[in-house]
């Protein structure tokens, strides 16, 4: 398989998802070429490389959010064995959970509404569980502790860095498979941002995890698989160890070792 | 030194100007003010309990109340805004979900040459589709008339509001897994609730002032009416047909009148202020 390293078996076992020539579009731009990759299950892939490189177009293919901002994809996106090409956008994105840059709670709802607007907004209505996802949720997303005696708060009034795990929370709660993470840490201090790793870490144990980063310190401590992406093409991907310290391909080498981008 | 001579010009500039714009907006108050005073000092002394409780006096009476042109404008706002803010508000969502598209563009256009449109040419509009196959006028004729001309501001405010609303919140929604319609009726439409609710009640008050036309549709009616197909009284008809009256009482009334009317609006205004203040602190 084109550009995936031999130590990334691809197999129903190990792989998550994984696209076969992607390519995806604003209008006639071409922000992505012939992406061919394996997503590994229950692990974290890193996607690193320039401003404009195409990661964060990437990473919102995977679940067809490119889509809503007039973006086409062609290409094979498969989640398990199913294309996900095939299915509907909005039934995907229950499966496959994102979070965004810059946090972004919903600014009329309180902090337990939050965490449960996926569920409500699609017709679940059973208060006392709805109550119990408020809980489990937040205790997975290592917030309960800050906001349990302000759960009717609006989710806005919290700190940034609460305001990103509650929308780690919010993501959780719709119980999704994969979670993709579009630069998490990005708007956070380094306190927030140690947190939000701590996270990843324990999250990794059950969800399979795609993360962009431009910090490549973060990229190399939570996750076992790292892509290079550059101009909208896969250069190098393998595990992050090796992509870090002993790269294949000299532009990987350059980028990692700061020479540019 | 020159440096400091620099400052000190630049100082003078500054402060000539900032004075330039404290009497401008003085003397935009100015007409507020003489507003007030005149309508105040003319109108104030008819203004008493009957006269929003009685029925209009026979011509050379004095006395009677105009509670019929209040119910009126009541009546022809409720029309009015059951039609005007519906399809305004709808019309402003369609154009902030599809906002570069060609139809949307003439959309946008027509809405502003509609809001340039005088309103006594709606009114002539009202009278073509309503008066006429209804062969009288009515309530319902000057209802539509004020839901026209409602319609581009509510459209124009409830589109600008909901485009402040980040495109984040839009892409957090979609995320989940929430499908368009829910995202933008459950996550962006409260998000742009306050500046919408600004809208709905600037057009209301725009409404409630207009005269021309309900001249030809509701025409004024001076008994008691809630008919929707009989003409219906209104404040503004009232101040209208009394002030060119030749009796001096009915002068007074419909200064009576005008302060009552402007009392309205402000109070809309302010109801919206305190509303929107407690709502969203």
């Amino acid at each position: 398989m084109l550009n995936t390293s031999e130590d990334i078996k691809v197999d129903d076992e190990t792989v998550r998802m994984r696209t076969e020539n992607l390519n995806a579009f604003f209008g006639r731009t071409q922000a992505l070429k012939n992406i061919t990759i394996a997503i590994p299950k229950n692990k974290v892939l890193s996607i690193i490389g320039p401003s404009g490189c195409g990661k964060s177009t990437f990473l919102r293919c995977l679940n067809r959010m490119h889509e809503e901002i007039g973006g086409t994809i062609k290409g094979e996106i498969f989640l398990g064995s199913q294309d996900i090409m095939n299915l509907d956008p909005v039934n995907l994105r229950k499966k496959i959970g994102m979070i965004f840059q810059k946090p972004n709670p919903f600014p009329t709802m309180s902090v337990s509404d939050n965490v449960t607007a996926g569920l409500r907004l699609n017709g679940f209505r059973n208060k006392k569980k709805l109550q119990e996802i408020v809980e489990e949720n937040l205790i997975k997303a290592a917030l309960w502790d800050e906001v349990k005696e302000n759960l009717n708060q609006p989710g806005i009034n919290l700190s940034g860095g609460q305001q990103q795990r509650l929308c780690i929370a919010r993501t959780l709660a719709v119980n999704p498979e994969v979670i993709l993470m579009d630069e998490p840490c990005s708007a956070l201090d380094p306190i927030s941002t140690a947190k939000i790793e701590e996270l990843i870490k324990d999250l990794k144990k059950t969800f399979t995890i795609v993360i962009v980063t431009h910090n490549m310190q973060q990229a190399a401590r939570v996750s076992a698989y790292t892509a290079f992406l550059y101009m909208g093409e896969l250069i190098e991907y393998g595990k992050t160890l090796n992509m870090f310290t002993r790269p294949g391909k000299k532009q990987t080498e350059d980028y990692v070792t700061g020479r540019f981008g | 030194m020159a440096s400091i001579y620099y400052y000190r010009w630049r100082r003078t500039k500054s402060h000539i100007m900032a004075a330039l714009c404290f009497a401008s907006a003085l003397i935009a108050l100015i007409p507020l003010f003489l507003i007030f005073y005149y309508t105040m000092s003319k109108g104030l002394s008819s203004i008493n309990w009957s006269f929003f409780t009685q029925m209009p006096k026979p011509a050379g009476e004095t006395g009677g109340g105009m509670a019929n042109a209040l119910i009126g404008t009541g009546i022809l706002i409720a029309i009015g805004s059951s039609i005007g803010l519906p399809v305004g508000i709808l019309a402003g969502i369609y154009l902030s979900a599809h906002r570069t598209t060609l139809f949307s563009r003439i959309v946008r256009f027509l809405t502003e040459v509609l809001n340039g449109i005088p309103s006594i040419v709606i009114g002539v509009v009202a009278y073509i589709l309503v008066v006429i196959p209804m062969k009288r006028f009515s309530a319902l004729a000057g209802g539509v008339s004020l839901g026209i001309l409602m319609i581009p501001l509510v459209t124009r405010t409830a589109e600008e509001m909901l485009n402040l609303i980040p495109q984040s919140y839009r892409e957090a929604s979609l995320g989940l897994g929430i499908s368009r319609w829910k995202t933008t009726l459950f996550v962006i439409l409260p998000a742009a609730f306050k500046g919408i609710f600004t809208g709905i009640l600037l057009s209301i008050a725009r409404a409630a002032g207009e005269t021309a036309p309900l001249l030809f549709t509701a025409l004024g009616n001076r008994f008691w009416s809630t008919q929707l197909d009989q003409p219906i009284a209104s404040l503004t008809v009232f101040i209208y047909d009394y002030s060119k009256a030749p009796f001096d009482d009915w002068n007074r009334q419909a200064w009576a009148a005008a302060l009552v009317l402007i009392v309205l609006v402000m109070l809309i205004n302010i109801i919206f202020r305190i509303v929107t203040r407690k709502r969203y602190a």
